[in-house]
């Protein structure tokens, strides 16, 4: 198992000074498979993505990358990654289709190979028109693409994405999910982090639930629903909420499969959202507002760890 | 539509050595082609200017200096403090930027490009932006009648080491602080005297005897001796191997601060 694995992780751990960020995790990623870090800000997912892409030294534990050792073989592990970092680190002063063909010199591509190939990324990420432009002017969402395309001029054996879609727009996420999904059809390693349960589902085949440097689950977006959650989820919100949640929780008691009292509403977990909301009415509770949905990785997460993904 | 697969990229299967340096000049240089006009005033119109209005305006009272006119007198020393104030500026700002802003080099770390690589690049390029700046302001001189010897061509390689000597460590400095507020203090302690009191417009035996070891630490004097010997075509007054000595010390001792402190600040 350990041989196929791109990323094969025992007890890995990453602190600064006192503070540890990477708590003994364990990791193992097929070739082909798009895995995800679900968690919140500070959940050690940037710190452990940076310990893949070679850049940042394990304090402790086993970390092999490729089948290499990223002490030893650091650079030669990074020529076969494509990284697109949490925060852009585009050259603003160069030119969009310049700050391919300048990155892929890095990888040791020549220059008429780069130039071709940054056409063919531009087109993929629907940046063609933009290619002479300057990189300033460009939105959130189109500086995101460019930096996935410049992760992908070296082609890749594995793709690092961490939270690919932070602070962009509900339509300029859909756009860049949408050329991760093809990349992904293509058979492309990617492993990406993110603190959006929608983007964790949609994208990734596996994933590990990550908090305070510690991996709390692991397993298919499904699976993980299944174990942790039930099928549906009942949003029950009072008119004289906030303090009093907890009491109406106790009256709930019973009700599905468990009671979750949250500071602006109460969750029901049930797999038949309905037949619970009967219950409720039958127990003589009149919630103002009332909402049956699917269960998600944001009730996993709450499950696992009390708390919200996003606060 | 694009597909991958479609070009299969072709890389070394163990990259040369040289090879990531390369790529880091080559982006300073495109840098450099998008950018260059802006530098022109700086580093070429201005010390024209210096020389136009200090040798020959201030010249006429000065009269001649050390047996030779002013003019020919300063040129060695507007040359080198051209080069010097390029290499402070190029390794300033832009270096702090792409640490903190840009993040250019964490960029390039990400690559198979290690600190030294960066550092190696920053430096062969800024010894090619200060070798185009002395060519231009070399051949406007040779109008003025400001050279007076063939060994004039030994500035090439006396800028070149000056650069090494200087940028390494300015380098190394703009790696180590989080504000450009400290640039500030670098300006006015080092910058500063390092160009009032390194020879470029007067002899340092005109200093009081307190203050002369600051021209003689500076690496700015032996840049600015050995430039004028060659220009004047007559011998310094230290022996050659000490100044290039001194100059590779510099050198030297900020590549290794340059590569260590970029490696730390890379790697966390
Ligand atoms: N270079 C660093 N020095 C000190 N602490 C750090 C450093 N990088 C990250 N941390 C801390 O480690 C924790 C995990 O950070 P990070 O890996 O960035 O989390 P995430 O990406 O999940 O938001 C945070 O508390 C952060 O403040
Ligand atoms: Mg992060």
């Amino acid at each position: 198992m350990a041989d196929q694995s791109l990323i094969f992780a025992r007890g890995l751990v990453k602190r600064f000074g006192d503070f540890t960020a990477v708590d003994g995790i364990d990791l193992d990623v097929a070739p082909g498979e798009a895995f995800g870090f679900l968690g919140p800000n500070g959940a050690g997912k940037s710190s452990t993505m940076r310990m893949i892409g070679c850049v940042s030294r394990p304090t402790a534990g086993q970390l092999r990358i490729l089948g290499m050792d990223p002490v030893r073989d650091g650079t030669r592990i990074r020529a076969r990654l494509g990284v697109c970092p949490q925060l852009d680190n585009l050259d603003p002063d160069l030119s969009v289709r310049e700050n391919l063909t300048t990155y892929a010199r890095y990888f040791g591509v020549s220059r008429a190979e780069a130039r071709t190939r940054a056409d063919e990324l531009l087109e993929f990420v629907q940046l063609s028109d933009r290619a002479n432009g300057k990189v300033e002017p460009l939105s959130g969402g189109m500086k995101r693409r460019l930096t996935i395309a410049r992760a992908m001029v070296n082609d890749p054996d594995l793709v690092l994405l961490d939270e690919p879609t932070t602070g962009l727009d509900p339509q300029a996420r859909h756009l860049v999910w949408e050329r991760l999904f093809r990349l992904k059809q293509r058979g492309t390693t990617l492993v990406l982090t993110t603190h959006y349960m929608d983007e964790a589902e949609q994208l990734c085949d596996r994933l590990v639930v990550m908090d305070g440097g510690k991996i709390v689950a692991e397993g298919s977006p499904r699976s993980l629903i299944q174990n942790y959650s039930t099928a549906e989820v009942v949003e029950l919100r009072f008119a004289d909420g906030l303090d009093s949640n907890a009491q109406y929780a106790a009256k709930l008691d019973g009700i599905g499969e468990r009671v979750d009292p949250l500071p602006d509403r109460v969750l029901l977990y049930a797999d038949d959202g309905d037949e619970a909301v009967a219950e409720v009415h039958r127990r003589g509770l009149t919630p103002a507002s009332v909402l049956v949905r699917r269960s998600t990785l944001e009730d996993v997460f709450l499950h696992l760890t009390g708390r919200t993904l996003v606060d | 539509m694009m597909t991958t697969e479609s070009t299969p990229v072709t890389r070394a299967a163990d990259p040369p050595r040289l090879r990531p340096v390369v790529a880091i000049v080559e982006r300073y240089l495109t840098l450099y082609r998008r950018l260059w006009q802006a530098s022109v005033f700086s580093s070429f119109i201005l010390p024209i200017l210096f020389l136009v209005s200090i040798g020959i305006g201030v010249g006429g009272y000065v009269g001649s200096v050390e047996g030779v006119d002013y003019l020919s007198w300063i040129v060695p020393g507007v040359l080198v403090s051209t080069a010097f104030q390029i290499c402070v500026g190029e390794s300033t700002y832009p270096v702090l930027g792409d640490f903190k802003w840009v993040r250019a080099y964490h960029a390039m770390r990400a690559a198979p490009v290690s600190p030294k690589d960066i550092v190696h690049g920053h430096l062969i390029y800024m010894i090619f932006r200060v070798e185009l700046a002395i060519a231009a302001f070399l051949l406007v001189v040779v109008f003025f009648d400001g050279l007076h010897s063939p060994w004039a061509l030994a500035t090439v390689p006396i800028c070149a080491l000056l650069t090494a000597a200087v940028v390494t460590p300015v380098a190394a400095f703009a790696a180590s602080i989080e504000s450009d507020s400290y640039f500030a203090l670098l300006f006015r302690f080092v910058v500063i005297p390092a160009t009032l009191f390194s020879g470029v417009f007067f002899p340092v035996e005109q200093l009081p005897a307190a203050i002369r070891p600051v021209a003689y630490a500076s690496p700015v004097w032996h840049a600015v001796e050995l430039s004028r010997a060659a220009t004047l075509g007559r011998a310094p007054g230290w022996p050659i191997l000490v100044h290039v000595g001194y100059l590779l010390l510099w050198a030297v001792v900020g590549l290794i601060a340059a590569r260590r402190v970029f490696a730390r600040r890379l790697e966390d």
